[in-house]
């Protein structure tokens, strides 16, 4: 495992996933939190990018954040798995590095 | 009692992830109280805030959303949507809280809030205010 990469700032706002998606390399993980969590929807501007990088089995969510958000896991990105704040830290521990999109 | 101004309050960040939303919401709410004529927009990420189905208990943050159903009391009826906004992030009107209030002048009758409008139509309704405050 390499690197742990999140994103906490909605992809409509800032481009940080959009960049975050362009600098992945093997071995990747990606979290999308807080704000971060609307990248997850289906039929965004940014979506196709996002289906892209799920096919890997590496995109995951944090729940707490897209239930809070009012989001539905049926309106979720196939691929994507949904994790807590246990599997953040996880996450975070497995990976060798972690970098903060801001 | 001086003149009746239209007041707009701008919407265009999502809830949670910072403060923006709570604040134009408490800044309406304190607004009210002075017989303005008020109207609200919500555009770019500011759709979000009227998402159906918020649960914060997870990130351990009050769930404001229920207030925006308050709103028609305060005779806040007018919660301008840009469809644009909402085509950008694949949301339709059923993704939003369901809006009501009851309409003085037409017998009480319940009626939405949300009045889904384009871009254009939203430039068009700015520019007839008398304040435009943004969050």
């Amino acid at each position: 495992m390499a690197t742990l990469h999140t994103v906490n700032k909605s992809p409509f706002e800032k481009n940080s996933l959009a960049t975050c998606l362009s600098h992945l390399q093997s071995g990747y993980a990606v979290l999308l939190f807080e704000d971060g969590v609307y990248g997850a929807l289906r039929g965004t501007n940014i979506a196709g990018r996002v289906e892209d990088a799920a096919k890997s089995g590496r995109v995951y969510v944090l729940g707490e954040d897209f239930k809070a958000r009012g989001l539905d896991e049926g309106k979720m990105i196939e691929g994507i798995n949904v994790v807590d704040y246990a599997g953040f830290v996880d996450l975070a521990t497995d990976c060798d590095r972690v970098q903060s999109w801001l | 009692m001086s003149e009746i101004k239209k007041f707009m309050y701008i919407n265009r960040k999502a809830p949670y992830g910072t403060v923006y939303a709570l604040e134009s919401l408490e800044v309406v709410l304190i607004g009210a109280a002075f017989d303005q004529d008020v109207s609200l927009a919500f555009l770019d990420d500011g759709v979000f805030q009227l998402m159906k189905g918020q649960d914060t208990q997870g990130v351990g943050m009050k769930n404001f959303s229920p207030t925006y159903s308050a709103l028609g009391d305060y005779d806040v009826t007018k919660l301008y949507v840009e469809q644009e906004s909402l085509d950008e992030r694949g949301l339709t009107l059923d993704d939003l809280l369901p809006l009501k209030y009851e309409d003085e002048d037409d017998d009480w009758a319940e009626k939405d809030s949300i009045k889904l409008v384009s871009r254009e139509e939203l430039a068009g309704l700015m520019e007839d205010q008398d304040v435009l405050l943004n969050f």
